[in-house]
């Protein structure tokens, strides 16, 4: 029983190994236990997105047809606000983290996350934030609906729900912070002997970027607002000219957060990708070294392209010129991506398992959403696309059927190895092919919607908008009902099912230390440091 | 037996993917042929009636083009590899097939070449759209909470407009109005008193806010500019001679409860015409000034006090 380490640590391996889990609610509340809180992170993640899909079904609901049918302006702004808030840093963020405190450990042969308790308070903070975000709901004046991007001086009309709002993304950012230190010490530190950064899985390469990229921008997020909330109580006038101020400036601020802050939602994804089409091509992901440079590349990039938000404000020539070579230049190393994911079927021999599916489902429909982005890039061009659908048809296309499917993908991938159990691939593949065609139904038409001329963020519409709008609805809540699928596979999942091997996914090529393990994996897994050659 | 069923399955999804990828490439190509207009014909930017809304058109149909050619062969490329190189059909994978730098140098310098053409271009057109000097006409354009003040300049000074959702369309957008959309002229994109300017001249904009961010967007002018308050931006286009008419457009920065409200009407007429209206404008105010000092409007004639009141102090 006693390893290298001190005989310290070789007892309290005994204790726990005669306890087990605590029981009860202490279990969560008082968690340090990475698999407990990524499974914390990713059922709050869950819950959150049918949050924020209700919300998008008012938004969807009410421009089923032209005309004001079911809400006031003023709360479907507030729909439109918070249904992105949540989203982003309810759902996707979440999420991602989820798989992030699960995987990383399990990927790297370490025994927990770094900052075991620290990943505890990370956690905990978010129901608390969400509480105090969808109380605004409640309190007079209603939720913000100044738009997620909060732009004043139309964001410091709010009434008292404003503060919440900002206390909560306060909240979210310390959150997000700290997930993001403990990532990064866990990778630097915490990997057996014999795994140097090259041999490191993607997913986990992925996510050290994104958690630099979260250092680095989640504190200027929390001095915009904390700006905006001094404009607002403190007589500051930072965002007003008649103090001396610019409302532009808190765009570049904003944004200077904002366009990383995007990075940061779809870098685990393509970390995810990286993971699965190998596995189910029976082939080793091409160029893995490529692969890490493009990562990088696109996170340094990400940085200096924040002005492609703005084009229509009233920006100087120089800077038009300069955000437009720089956003296109982030196609080359993303392209570099698609293809080197494309190169890994190549020439391998494909199965089509769930997680597989959304992961192809993932690369065409990703691909899509980057052409319409080098589209955006061409400032003339965007002078006619900007606050349009086709922004909102862009932005959704890479997130949902790019980032949220990369999720479905992870959960389908490795939920097994959580549970221990297969799960109903009839359901699954239901789950599939409905949000597939629900997915591209809802916002492929956008695409036409904003071309046509209709703009973003209105309750009503001209009527030429009318049919685009029916099927763009027709498909929201086609897709928003086949969500249901999902959790059923799930719940189903952890209650039993066909028992899973160690490598879960027998006849394919899953390598990782992960597949290691016995299915479910241990509470506490690789308390000795595995062998890795 | 599992193989037989699942291969089913498959050719079905197969079926369905050629399915999906041939009616993508059929819509590509209908959506792209389809006439281009004055207006969008409901798919597509429209062509427009100034020059530079031409050009962006074209600007956006090259990138489109270039787009769907990529697209053709990397999606090809997917299929291909979903089709070809199945376990299900017994296909063995290369293992050895996992890097080559040469590959790699290549995908990365044909796209950077590929931008680079799409670029050029498109810097070009900045340059033609930033060049706001010479024009014939300015107009200070004010966004409101939820309406658009249009004060002309130079020879039509003194003519000031406020512009707001027709009544009609204003009555059928309540709540509960019971009234069909379909039934209002114009439903939305109509306003009382439109913004009348000449054709074949170019017409600059100053653009503001009295209170929140907007934004002026006439999609058949290619012109689109952000309204910030405490500043001015400066828009210009010119409205080929001949296509005279009625234009619309939309606020397009969200600016509270009506954002989607306050419409913008352009009344485009030929340049005799527009003199003409100048003169009638002019001469309809001038009673009402003589009497109290006003216009018609109830606001002072004094166009130094009525600039300080538009801009915050």
């Amino acid at each position: 029983m006693a390893t290298i380490e001190a005989s310290g640590t070789a007892h309290l391996e005994e204790h726990h190994e005669h306890h087990g889990p605590a029981t009860g609610i202490k279990r969560w509340l008082f968690a340090t236990n990475h698999k407990d809180i990524g499974t914390m992170y990713l059922v709050f993640s869950l819950i959150m997105f049918f949050v924020g899909g209700a919300m998008a079904m008012v938004i969807r609901a009410e421009l089923f047809k032209p005309g004001l049918q079911l809400v006031d302006p003023e709360l479907f702004n507030q729909m439109t606000t918070n249904h992105a808030l949540v989203m982003i840093f309810g759902a996707v963020m979440p999420a991602f983290v989820g798989l992030a405190n699960w995987m990383v450990p399990l990927q790297i042969g370490a025994p927990d996350m770094a900052l075991p308790r620290m990943n505890n308070f990370s956690f905990w903070i978010l129901p608390f934030a969400f509480t105090l975000l969808l109380s605004t709901f409640f309190v007079p004046g209603g939720m913000v609906a100044g738009g997620w991007t909060m732009y004043p001086p139309l964001v410091l009309q709010s009434g008292d729900s404003f503060p919440m709002l900002i206390f909560a993304i306060h909240m979210m950012g310390a959150s997000s912070i700290m997930g993001a230190i403990n990532v990064i010490v866990t990778v630097m530190n915490m990997r057996a002997p014999g795994m140097n950064l090259l041999k490191m899985p993607l997913f986990c390469w992925s996510w050290l970027i994104t958690a630099y990229l979260l250092i680095a921008v989640m504190p200027v997020l929390a001095g915009a607002v904390t700006m905006l909330l001094t404009d607002h109580y403190f007589k500051t006038s930072f965002f007003s000219a008649a103090g001396g101020g610019d409302p532009v400036m808190f765009e570049h601020i904003f944004w200077f957060f904002g366009h990383p802050e995007v990075y940061i939602m779809i870098l685990p994804a393509f970390g995810v990708i990286s993971e699965i089409l190998p596995t189910f091509s029976r082939k080793p992901l091409f160029g893995a070294t490529s692969m890490i440079y493009a990562i990088a590349s696109i996170a340094f990039l990400s940085f200096i392209v924040w002005g492609h938000h703005m084009f229509v404000d009233g920006m100087p020539l120089a800077a038009q010129m300069f955000y437009m070579m720089s956003t296109m230049l982030i196609a080359v190393p993303t392209g570099v991506k698609v293809f080197n994911w494309t190169a890994t079927m190549w020439r391998g021999s494909l199965s089509f398992e769930p997680p597989m599916l959304f992961a192809l489902a993932f690369l065409f429909m990703f691909t899509i959403g980057g052409f319409s982005g080098v589209m955006l890039a061409l400032v003339p061009a965007d002078f006619q696309y900007q606050n349009t659908y086709f922004v909102v048809a862009h932005f959704h296309y890479v997130l949902v059927p790019g980032a949220v499917f990369a999720i479905m993908a992870a959960v389908y991938y490795w939920i097994p190895k959580w549970t221990g159990h297969m799960y109903s691939m009839k359901l699954a593949h239901w789950h599939f092919w409905l949000s597939t065609i629900f997915v591209n139904l809802l916002f492929f038409p956008q695409h036409f919607l904003g071309l046509a001329g209709m703009p973003r963020r209105i309750p009503d519409y001209a009527v030429q908008f009318t049919d685009w709008n029916m099927v763009s609805s027709i498909g929201a809540f086609g897709f928003g009902l086949s969500q249901i699928l999902f959790v059923i596979v799930i719940i189903q999942c952890v209650r039993g099912g066909k028992p899973a091997s160690a490598k879960v996914w027998d006849g394919a090529l899953p390598t990782g230390l992960e597949w290691t393990l016995p299915s479910p994996a241990p509470y506490h897994s690789f308390t000795t440091a595995p062998d890795v050659k | 037996m599992r193989v037989i069923r699942g291969d089913d399955g498959r050719n079905a999804a197969r079926a369905r993917r050629c399915g999906i990828a041939g009616a993508l490439c059929l819509a590509a190509f209908g959506w792209a042929t389809s006439a281009a207009a004055n207006t969008s014909n409901g798919y597509n930017l429209p062509l427009g009636v100034t020059e530079v809304s031409r050009d962006i058109y074209a600007l956006h149909m090259e990138a489109f083009w270039i787009c769907v050619g990529i697209a053709v062969l990397v999606f090809g490329a997917m299929i291909y590899s979903l089709l070809k190189f199945r376990h299900s059909r017994g296909a063995v994978a290369d293992t050895t097939l996992s890097h080559s730098t040469q590959v790699e140098i290549i995908w990365t310098l044909v796209p950077a070449v590929i931008l680079v053409v799409m670029a050029i271009p498109a810097a070009k057109l900045i340059l033609k759209m930033e060049d706001t000097r010479n024009s014939e006409l300015s107009i200070r354009v004010t966004g409101y909470q939820w309406k658009w003040e249009y004060q002309y300049m130079d020879a039509a000074a003194g003519i000031d407009i406020f512009s707001t959702l027709a009544r009609d369309s204003n009555f059928a957008r309540q709540l509960h109005s019971g009234v069909d959309p379909n039934t209002v002229p114009n439903y939305l994109l109509d306003v009382d008193k439109p913004l009348v300017i000449p054709s074949g001249t170019k017409v600059r904009l100053l653009l503001t806010s009295q209170d929140v961010i907007h934004a002026w967007w006439v999609p058949d002018f290619g012109a689109k500019r952000s309204a910030v308050p405490g500043f001015v931006n400066e828009l210009w286009f010119t409205i080929d001679p001949g296509k005279e008419g009625i234009y619309r457009g939309q606020c397009a920065a969200l600016c509270g409860r009506d954002h989607g409200f306050m419409p913008i009407v352009v009344d485009v007429r030929t340049p005799d015409e527009f003199k003409k209206w100048v003169a009638d404008q002019k001469a309809a105010a001038q009673p009402a000034a003589a009497a109290d000092g006003r216009t018609a409007d109830g606001r002072p004639t004094d166009r130094r006090t009525a600039a300080a009141q538009a801009l915050p102090n």
